[in-house]
């Protein structure tokens, strides 16, 4: 039996999709998790009631998550994914020999066991030997380590329930303790479009600021998020996102992507007036 | 034993909400149908019982019926003889105590320590307070208990006196020998008054120190909308068996409302019925949120947690392993500047901090996410903003020079002197820093040059001057 499945985006703006069926339903201590057959998007993976991903276009969120750092930074041997269960950004890590390790911290076991056995598509990410799977709060997890990572993505929901922490001053403070002298962190960033999402953008863009002393708001168009455009940060101990940017050493990698290319990554850091003004940098 | 289930004052409003009684009485907002914003604000389920005491509710200053059974209930859950519900804070418990139990001109024991609402209650009643020196830690750079030996002197040197006054525990989570201050009272017909402002959860959970009532004190004043969960306001007065609690109702009522709220009431009753149901559990949890923290901000290095390490078997004969308190000394910086940081920065509001230490209070309305988030902002302050040590601050406790009593001083004649000015007058008002809002003056005392030191170091620090008239405590009045 197809049946419609609603989000609301904002109290008068509903995305409707049609489903074929609930493959899984459960409550976690965390979260409601839920994953859907669709016929537009494939499966869906919702946290209580909000997409997090779809297999149609979770390709896009993944590979800018991933590649837009990976350019920039020329000797990635330590990464570490904070959030996302999915293991989307796991995937798109293992795609270059030259890292070493790949941790992930998720604070929802049962997320991950959930993707794991209806993800396959994302999924497929934990299956690199070089993955480690820590199941803990990842400001506690982070709080501990200093200088241990060349780049941290943070892979989080929004910051309304769970991932709520991973939004704050103390866990961008403690990213950077994390990280080495010439560390990346990588987070997403939330939308400038409905005012929910775009209020809880301008608080992270200032928190990351005082942080960070390199720091950029990257594009993508993501059409399962609300008004799918949607941003992503670029937070750094020393490379600039434009300027350390080496489109011959990407390249020569030979790593085939379906969203991002080096030239699409220099045009993402431009962005409308209206979102500079929103990060007060217009 | 009474049915714990029960909580007759909550029982009552929703009745009353169900039957749709058509209101002709106070309050004039009715339900709260004629203060739309208001009610916008607040919702309506709580507008709806913001009603006025009746004969069907009950009266709070002469109760007969729901407040009645409300309060024997509460008596019960406390191992009290009988239980007061209070609408004005624990001030006004406080205040119940002590004009209950020391008239003009007699004699009240109690540690310098106390809250700025006895030294009111003082000068309200006219009674003569006998200070005890609450032993000082200048690592902590606090005050503590009362060590034993200091409360049996005052009583034998002061036989005369009618009660001796306990904080039970102190802000900080500090709690002086009750049990044996009890013993020492009762014998030489003394009675023992409890300031358990910081001590609600001592009656239901396990594992924690003493409560007044178990350790024999003849009357508490329990902050049940601190640990209890209640709304901010309400409060309990418990009496002991040897009280005549009919006249303790009298003494309430002197300074009472007559139109108690009733959200504050049943606030109260329910309150007393969750935790009478489920406190062993509830501050199970509380203790377990507490060390967690208390572990792991150990482990940060610089901050020196208190725990129950701190226990000397005498002023500090046992500690609340609910309370949060860090001394930040190590870290050179002072609690307040902690504080300052936590709310301006990482949008995180603890309970308070002092020149060297500070409080985060945890309570069942905890989350491990927000628990995390302070310990995460603590790694960072840490790493952001260690300084060097300053010394310690030399505060030693001075015995205050009692002049006259603080009524007598307070509605004396008075002058107005610039505070570095005022060295040697015998001061009208009262003047403590805040926090943590102990007294370093109350009206009676004669001024030294120590005191506007310390209050001018913190002022420096950054701590908030109050009790005196002028708000900025440049200036202080004196007996003319």
């Amino acid at each position: 039996m197809a049946f419609w499945f609603a989000e609301n985006h904002t109290d008068n703006v509903t995305l409707n999709i049609l489903v074929d069926e609930q493959l899984y339903s459960q409550k976690s201590e965390y979260q409601k998790i839920d994953i859907f057959q669709s016929r537009e998007f494939g499966r869906i993976l919702t946290l209580d009631d909000v997409i997090v991903i779809t297999e149609k276009d979770e390709f896009i969120y993944h590979e800018m998550l991933v590649h837009v750092a990976m350019a920039v930074h020329p000797g990635v041997k330590h990464a570490l994914v904070v959030g996302a269960g999915d293991g989307g950004a796991l995937r798109e890590l293992a795609r270059y020999d030259s890292i070493e390790s790949i941790e992930l911290v998720e604070l929802d076991s049962m997320l991950v066991e959930a993707c794991r056995e209806f993800l396959p598509t994302t999924a497929i990410g934990y299956d690199d030997p070089r993955v480690k799977v820590h199941i803990q709060d990842g400001l506690k997890f982070i709080r501990r380590l200093e200088e241990a990572y060349d780049l941290i993505i943070v892979d989080s929901t929004d910051p309304f329930g769970p991932g709520e922490v991973l939004f704050t001053k103390e866990f961008y403070g403690n990213c950077y303790k994390a990280l080495k002298p010439d560390g990346i962190m990588i987070n997403q960033h939330e939308s400038p479009f409905y005012s929910y999402e775009a209020n809880a953008m301008k608080r992270a863009h200032r928190r990351i600021k005082e942080s960070f002393p390199v720091h950029a708001v990257y594009q993508a168009h993501i059409p399962s998020f609300p008004s799918g455009h949607w941003l992503f940060g670029f937070a750094s101990k020393l490379y600039h996102p434009l300027e350390d940017l080496d489109p011959v050493r990407w390249q020569a990698l030979g790593i085939k992507t379906r969203y991002y290319n080096t030239l699409l990554h220099q045009g993402a850091f431009y962005l409308p007036n209206y979102v500079k003004e929103m990060l007060g940098e217009s | 034993m009474l049915d714990q289930s029960r909580a007759p004052v909550y029982e009552a409003l929703e009745e009353m909400r169900a039957e749709k009684l058509v209101p002709f009485d106070v309050p004039g907002h009715k339900r709260g149908r004629g203060n739309k914003d208001l009610t916008d604000f607040l919702g309506e389920r709580c507008m709806s019982v913001d009603v006025n005491s009746t004969k069907y509710l009950d009266s709070l200053g002469h109760p007969t019926g729901i407040i009645k059974e409300g309060e024997e209930l509460a008596a019960e859950a406390f191992g009290a003889s009988s239980a007061f519900f209070m609408v004005g804070g624990t001030t006004a418990s406080i205040q119940g105590m002590i004009l209950s139990t020391v008239r003009k001109g007699e004699k009240l024991i109690l540690p310098r320590n106390v809250h700025q609402s006895i030294v009111n209650a003082l000068i309200i009643c006219g009674a003569v307070p006998i200070y005890i020196n609450p032993q000082t830690s200048r690592r902590l750079g606090i005050a503590l208990g009362m060590a034993l030996e200091d409360v049996v002197r005052t009583i034998q040197e002061n036989p005369d006196a009618k009660a001796v006054f306990v904080n039970n525990p102190t802000y900080y989570g500090i709690c002086s020998n009750l049990k044996e201050i009890v013993v020492h009272a009762h014998a030489h017909g003394m009675q023992v008054l409890c300031d358990e402002a910081h001590g609600a959860h001592f009656y239901f959970g396990e594992g924690l120190p003493v409560s007044g009532m178990a350790a024999g004190a003849d009357m508490a004043a329990v902050s049940m909308h601190k640990s209890g969960g209640s709304l901010t306001q309400s409060s309990f007065l418990l009496c002991g068996p040897d009280v005549n609690a009919d006249y303790v109702r009298q003494i309430i009522n002197l300074t009472q409302t007559t139109s108690a709220s009733y959200l504050l009431i049943s606030s109260l009753d329910i309150s007393r019925r969750t935790l009478a149901q489920n406190g062993v559990k509830i501050f199970e949890k509380v203790q377990q949120f507490a060390a967690y923290a208390r572990e792991e901000i150990s482990d940060i290095g610089d901050y020196l947690v208190y725990s129950d390490d701190l226990i000397n078997g005498d002023s500090i004969f046992d500690y609340d392993q609910t309370k949060l308190s860090v001394n930040t000394y190590d870290l050179g910086l002072a609690g307040i500047e902690v504080h300052d940081i936590l709310h301006d920065e990482y949008d995180i509001q603890i309970e308070f901090g002092d020149l060297s230490n500070f409080l985060a209070y945890i309570s069942i309305g905890d989350k491990t996410k927000n628990i995390e988030r302070l310990i995460g902002s603590l790694y960072e302050i840490r790493r952001r903003y260690k300084k060097a040590k300053n010394p310690l601050f030399a505060y030693d406790y001075v015995h205050p020079k009692l002049v006259l009593t603080p009524q007598e001083a307070f509605f004396a004649v008075k002058k107005r002197l610039q505070l570095s000015q005022a060295v040697g007058e015998v001061s009208s008002e009262s003047l403590m820093t805040y926090p943590p809002g102990i007294p370093l003056l109350a009206p009676g005392e004669r001024i030294t040059q120590e005191i506007v030191d310390f209050i001018q170091s913190s002022k420096e620090a950054g701590c908030v001057i109050t009790g005196t008239q002028d708000i900025t405590a440049e200036h202080i009045n004196v007996l003319a």
